[in-house]
């Protein structure tokens, strides 16, 4: 395979601590050189002015596929990857069939190999068939490759199920993305419970829905030594309760959503099923909640719940259009416009939130660029002020509230294993 | 909107009322007679083209709403009369929730009007086989219809509409959301007793959670400078009503001295996913409107009810049926109000006033 070299950009690696400008070589889909002497590669990308990264990471993407072509395939979910800068994602099982068995998972990386586009994940079912009632095959899924295990789309209701499941993950070392949903308290609901609901005389799904769910599972992972991942933390309460769990030494990780962190539910005003997702969108002190948690550290990565629906699904009457919101192509801009842009974090932080540390929760083998490690790398406008257009996203589906919306830092190219797979520069 | 224009409209509704009453044979040869084309436009002063809640109206067009109801239901003989201002238009009722008094209601203002109606009903159409509800108003727009009357089980489906449809829409109540005629009418119906509603105050009693109609009354009432009580259990009646403006109180018979008029409303049993009282022989304890109670309340307490009403459990017969009952007015004012509405959203507009919302 040709060589690549990376040159003259910001090179920002908080897996080695290092954010300095330096050059890459990339070889045989490997980091051969930090700043070789002998400039000679096949290709070159002049990177001046850019953040030169390990590849981004979102572990938390919804596939559709199998079951639910009309929304996405692995083919297009991969596609919207890389032009949002992720060279790598972990796909959620629920699909139809979910992914519970290793013949689901083998489907999966090998429409992934055929689609060439990024690396794809996978994640597992915690309960056959997501029933909730008895266990998957959590060990076969893990020799199938599974990296993690989750019922989102639902929470895990039986306490006793996921006290199993911390359980039985001990031995894989493997964590459980939890989707914490009390639905007694959030059922009909179509948006958050607060004063805008009121008025619109919609359902709503109160903050200590999520919340009750939070502080049970971090209950359950102290006490079986379990590793819990909240999924999707959406309200300051969520945040803290994280942060509390941290703090006594239970093994618990969390994840925020670009949208959590840059709408409110005032945005339902207008009634538009594109701003309705699970957990919904908080009120303003919880935006405001999340970023400090994602600051301070208590919120470990950045995900994008990306959950593409068909346009006629969202042009149903607001409790029967389903929940859900596209990421891919926005999330590393919103994230830059609303954490970096604004002075909250720095580029290293962002890096790790959306490469580093999504990698290592995942037990994956990429979010570093050190000597010898796999050539996945993000390289970042970081001052392009582009505009969201969803008409030209690589995304089946169109659902994202943000069409039109100025944003800055921008991926300018992607590179999968060595291979440039998008490229604006 | 300058205030200019709507005083010059009230005056000009004031002049017609007055000659109304005088010369009733020859006004109500005005809407159809050819002679004064200026009359025969909407005014100026409205705007919109659809009616979808009372909240984004502004006062103005509010008392424009109700002065306009005024209008109609003098030049009606009480709505008994029929006149031609709409005809040729066709109105479509399209109800995706059961309804029989409302959709009666609009019914005959629309054909008061002049204007034919067709009536959808969603039991046993399309939508049963699957299709969308966009899908369906949009096929009933292609066959040739003004304006679509809309009830629906969820919040904001009327909004929907009116980004989708190139015809007016009118809400006939959109889940616990809002349910503007309701509103106008009731407000209509206080005021033709009271006079002017500044510095009244107005208890909507029971289920304000699930309560389109009192939604609709919140905003209209404020508006136009009412105090309003929200009264009924903590589980039915949010505390934070009390950040929009709005008294929150949870007990009846401590509120009820202050009242000048009370809105009870119905328990919404179908819209509760959980019961949010214990029984409903200990909701009528609490808050059912009985002789008793009303013994506590200002001799000239006026009691509303949106109807239909569970008797026994927001108010017992006796008190329905009294004097100060004004249950019926309602009904009646109802088809006054929808007719204004009808007019002000479909009738003619003169060419500067071709602005839409």
């Amino acid at each position: 395979m040709a060589s690549l070299l990376v040159r003259g950009g910001r090179f920002v690696d908080p897996s080695q601590n290092i954010d300095r400008v330096a050059s890459l070589l990339l070889r045989e889909g490997v980091v051969v050189a930090i700043d070789p002497p002998d400039v000679h590669a096949d290709e070159v990308i002049d990177a001046t002015g850019m953040i030169v990264s390990p590849g981004l990471v979102d572990m938390h993407v919804h596939l559709r596929e199998p079951g639910r072509e009309e929304d996405e395939t692995i083919e297009t979910g991969t596609a919207a990857a890389i032009v949002g800068g992720f060279t790598s994602i972990a796909c959620i099982p629920n699909t139809e069939p979910p992914i519970d068995t290793q013949g689901a998972v083998e489907f999966i990386h090998q429409k992934a190999v055929r689609a060439d586009h990024c690396n794809v994940f996978v994640v597992g079912c915690v309960s056959r068939n997501r029933e909730g009632k008895e266990l998957a095959e959590i060990g076969q899924l893990v020799e199938a490759g599974a990296v993690a295990f989750s019922d989102d789309g639902a929470p895990v209701y039986d306490a006793e199920l996921m006290r199993r499941a911390f359980e039985y993950c001990l031995m894989f070392d493997k964590p459980i993305l939890a989707h914490e949903e009390v639905l007694e308290l959030s059922r009909g609901g179509v948006m958050h419970e607060g004063l805008v609901s009121l008025v619109l005389g919609l359902t709503g799904m109160p903050a200590a829905a999520e919340e009750v769910l939070i502080g049970r599972d971090a209950a359950l992972a102290e006490v079986t030594g379990g590793r819990l991942h909240v999924m999707h933390v959406s309200t300051a309460g969520g945040v803290a309760l994280v942060r509390a769990a941290k703090a006594r030494g239970v093994r618990i990780t969390a994840e925020a959503c670009p949208h959590h962190f840059t709408l409110t539910d005032e945005c339902m005003w207008g009634f538009d099923s594109n701003f309705k997702m699970s957990p919904p969108l908080r009120t303003a002190v919880d935006v405001e909640g999340v970023i400090e948690g994602i600051v301070d550290g208590t919120i470990d990565c950045i995900a994008t719940d990306h959950a593409p629906h068909a346009r006629e699904k969202k042009m149903l009457e607001l409790d029967r259009a389903p929940f859900g919101i596209l990421g891919l192509e926005t999330a590393l801009g919103l994230s830059v416009t609303r954490l970096v842009a604004t002075g909250r974090i720095g580029w290293p932080r962002l890096i790790e939130a959306m490469s580093v540390l999504p990698s290592r929760i995942l037990g994956i083998n990429r979010g570093t660029l050190r000597i010898g490690s796999i050539a996945d790398i993000t390289i970042i406008d970081p001052i392009q002020r582009w505009q969201v257009d969803v008409g030209t996203f690589k995304s089946k589906s169109v659902n994202s509230p943000f069409d039109r919306w100025t944003l800055e830092g921008r991926a300018v190219a992607t590179i999968v294993g060595g291979r440039i797979k998008h490229r604006l520069l | 909107m300058g205030l200019w224009h709507i005083g010059t409209l009230l005056d000009r509704l004031k002049r017609q009322i007055d000659a109304l009453s005088s010369q009733t044979e020859h006004f109500k040869g005005f809407f159809m007679s050819s002679s004064l084309p200026q009359q025969k436009v909407v005014p100026s002063a409205w705007t919109h083209r659809h009616l979808l809640d009372l909240k984004r109206l502004t006062s103005d067009e509010i008392k424009l709403l109700l002065d306009t109801t005024a209008m109609f239901k003098e030049a009606t003989d009480g709505c008994r009369r029929k006149l031609s201002v709409l005809s040729g238009a066709t109105i479509a009722n399209l109800f995706f929730e059961s309804s029989t008094r409302t959709r009666t209601s609009f019914s005959l203002a629309a054909r008061r009007l002049g204007a034919d109606v067709v009536d959808f009903s969603a039991v046993g159409s399309s939508l049963s086989k699957g299709e969308s509800f966009i899908d369906t108003a949009k096929n009933i727009e292609a066959m040739g219809i003004d304006a679509v009357v809309v009830r629906h089980q969820t919040p904001g489906t009327p909004h929907l509409l009116s980004q989708h449809l190139n015809v007016g829409v009118i809400n006939a109540g959109d889940g616990p959301h809002e349910h503007p005629t309701q509103g106008l009418l009731d407000i209509f119906s206080i005021q033709e007793r009271l006079g002017d509603l500044k510095g009244i105050t107005v208890a909507m009693v029971g289920d304000i959670a699930h309560s389109r109609t009192a939604r609709s009354n919140f905003w209209g009432l404020t508006k136009l400078g009412a105090k309003v009580i929200f009264c009924g259990p903590p589980t039915l009646v949010s505390p934070r009503w009390a950040e929009l403006g709005a008294e929150v109180s949870h007990d009846l018979d401590a509120i009820l001295p202050r009242c000048d008029c009370l809105n009870l409303l119905r328990i919404q049993f179908e819209r509760q996913s959980t019961r949010p009282f214990p029984s409903v022989r200990e909701y009528a304890h609490l808050y059912a409107m009985n002789k008793q109670r009303l013994a506590g309340a200002k001799k000239d307490l006026l009691i509303l009810a949106p109807g239909p009403i569970n008797r026994g459990v927001e108010v017992t017969a006796d008190v329905a049926d009294c004097p100060q009952s004004l249950i019926l007015n309602q009904v009646t004012n109802g088809i006054a109000v929808r007719m204004a509405v009808l007019w002000l959203t479909c009738g003619p507009r003169s060419h500067s006033s071709g602005k839409t919302l």
